[in-house]
């Protein structure tokens, strides 16, 4: 009987340290705590592993661990404004400076930029190669009422590709909610992200907007062709920024400026300028760093490490 | 066709070389379920003891009432914990959101409710014969529920294979209140096979969705065949 209740005993010790050992951030071996960057990230920057690459070399530089949750711009600005990440890293200017404005933001600094793409099946059903995004937009609308063979996936999730999906459409002298989301089957929305999106716009060989990162490091898989890659609209500007200290004091200022500064520096704007060449033939994105003028920053936004 | 075929061979290369990345996920995701799954059974062992022999009024509305939360939509779960554990909820000041915790924590409020129910259904399944007799010879309280635990350790065994099942095959919650995130130390990270799984499939890598799957089903065989070997002893 006595061996019976020790045995309890022990199994309830076990459980305990079980629980333990999972809830315990406490009981870190490691002599020296690292410090953990929390990152909200917009899906493009993910999932063309610019950030797998890139977070290697900040982890071991600065002894910090950097942990990334992957959403569309929308939630990922969510996340910041909750103030349940350290970093806010996305793509979408407008709602950039709203959140800014708001005082959830500061010290936004600009690091990548690269185009987005208007891509299709090989077959072009609507004829939009070569055009300006707008006419294209405007030919996919037209001939997808025309013919059920012309699809549009949008990415509908608020993320910073479908801010950008609104603009042209909106440069096309569109209503969005009435002449495009309301306006019949052609359009449909994939509310998922980007690389999601595109799986599925292949799936219905249709045409989505995709970011070029993305699209080109999922092309292997795909029977989809750029169509469309010119014109000023196309424009797409990465940036991060810090999650304001004096909204949320606990967030990890320091390890959160090293990150920013990180990227902006001369190393790693070299890093994200040739990552994925030897792979893809050409670069997912180009480094902000001397490119400033051409996208509408200022030379600060650029250069200027955090203080 | 073809590419189902390759993703199982790739499937079957990946878990027979043990590749780091799935063994890492699949560990994660028992050690995660497992401790949810503790820490909802000495939670719900007890209180469905105290539910199926306890007297009060709206016992049986009570009953009712955890029987319906068997069908708790789990991303419901996952955006009620959110709410009260991101930085601007309630618990937010303990900085739980996107942590291994947080996905404990949704585990177990998930599986609670069914965990609750089919111990109180192993408990009032013990046969009446056993209840008379015990009481007839005397026991005391505790003598009473002890020996009545014992009569269902089966069925309360099983109870606890089906919190485990629920709880390491659940993905909605997970991703909310886990992020899915994939950090260099294996404590900080949240990817579990569920999360990895849709990601992957996002992703177009099919063969490590598969054998994320197959680990998947391999876990929960394994947990079957371990409470059916104990049953049959």
């Amino acid at each position: 009987m006595h061996r019976r209740i020790i045995f309890a005993v022990a199994a309830v010790m076990v459980a305990l340290m079980l629980i333990c050992g999972c809830i315990g951030t406490t009981t870190d071996p490691t002599p020296v705590e690292k410090q953990q960057l929390r990152i909200a990230t917009t899906t493009s920057l993910y999932d063309t592993k610019l950030l797998d690459h890139l977070t290697p070399i900040f982890e071991e530089k600065y002894n910090a661990e950097v942990l990334i949750v992957s959403a569309g711009t929308g939630k990922a600005i969510e996340y910041g404004q909750r103030g349940d990440v350290d970093v806010l890293m996305v793509h979408d200017r407008a709602r950039e400076d709203a959140f800014i404005a708001d005082g959830y933001g500061i010290n936004r600094r600009v690091f990548a930029y690269n185009y987005f793409v208007l891509v299709g099946p090989e077959s072009d059903p609507a004829a939009i190669k070569g055009m300006q995004p707008e006419a294209a937009f405007t030919a996919i609308r037209e001939k997808g009422m025309a013919d059920e063979d012309v699809v549009f996936v949008s990415r509908g999730d608020a993320s910073g590709t479908h801010s950008k999906e609104k603009a042209i459409w909106k440069g096309a002298g569109f209503n969005y909610s009435t002449d495009v989301q309301g306006s019949g089957d052609w359009y449909q929305e994939a509310g998922t992200g980007m690389g999601a999106t595109l799986a599925l716009t292949n799936e219905k060989q249709a045409y989505t907007l995709s970011d070029i990162g993305t699209y080109l490091a999922y092309k292997g898989d795909l029977d989809l062709v750029a169509l469309v890659d010119e014109g000023d609209i196309l424009l797409n500007v990465y940036c991060a920024m810090e999650i304001n200290p004096e909204k949320y004091p606990d967030t990890n200022t320091t390890v959160a400026k090293d990150w920013v500064n990180f990227l902006i520096s001369d190393d790693i704007q070299k890093e994200i300028a040739s990552f994925g060449v030897d792979q893809y033939g050409q670069p997912l994105f180009y480094a902000a760093q001397d490119d400033w003028e051409k996208i509408g920053v200022t030379e600060a936004e650029v250069k200027d490490p955090i203080a | 066709m073809y590419e189902i075929v390759e993703g199982f061979l790739e499937a079957i290369r990946l878990i027979v070389t043990l590749d780091p990345d799935v063994m890492a996920i699949a560990a994660r995701s028992i050690v995660i379920s497992l401790t949810a799954t503790i820490i909802a059974s000495l939670i719900a062992v007890p209180l469905g003891a105290a539910i199926n022999f306890g007297t009060f009024p709206g016992r049986k509305s009570l009953i009712n009432l955890i029987q319906t939360l068997y069908s708790l939509p789990t991303v419901i779960v996952g955006l009620l914990i959110f709410l009260l554990i991101s930085r601007v909820g309630p618990f937010g000041f303990m900085r739980l959101l996107f942590t291994p915790t947080a996905m404990i924590i949704a585990q177990t409020v998930l599986i609670l409710p069914i965990m609750t129910g089919l111990t109180i259904s192993a408990l009032s399944g013990v046969d009446p014969v056993i209840r008379d007799t015990l009481r007839s010879l005397g026991a005391t309280r505790l003598q009473f529920l002890v020996n009545i635990l014992k009569e269902a350790r089966f069925a309360i065994l099983a109870t606890v294979a089906v919190g485990f099942g629920r709880a390491i095959s659940e993905v909605g919650a997970a991703i909310l209140v886990g992020g899915n995130i994939a950090a260099s130390s294996f404590a900080s990270s949240t990817r579990v096979l569920t999360t990895a799984i849709s990601l992957e499939t996002s992703m177009g890598n099919i063969s490590q969705s598969i054998a994320l799957g197959l680990v998947l089903l391999a876990i929960a065989l394994g947990v079957n065949l371990a409470i059916t070997t104990v049953q049959h002893r």
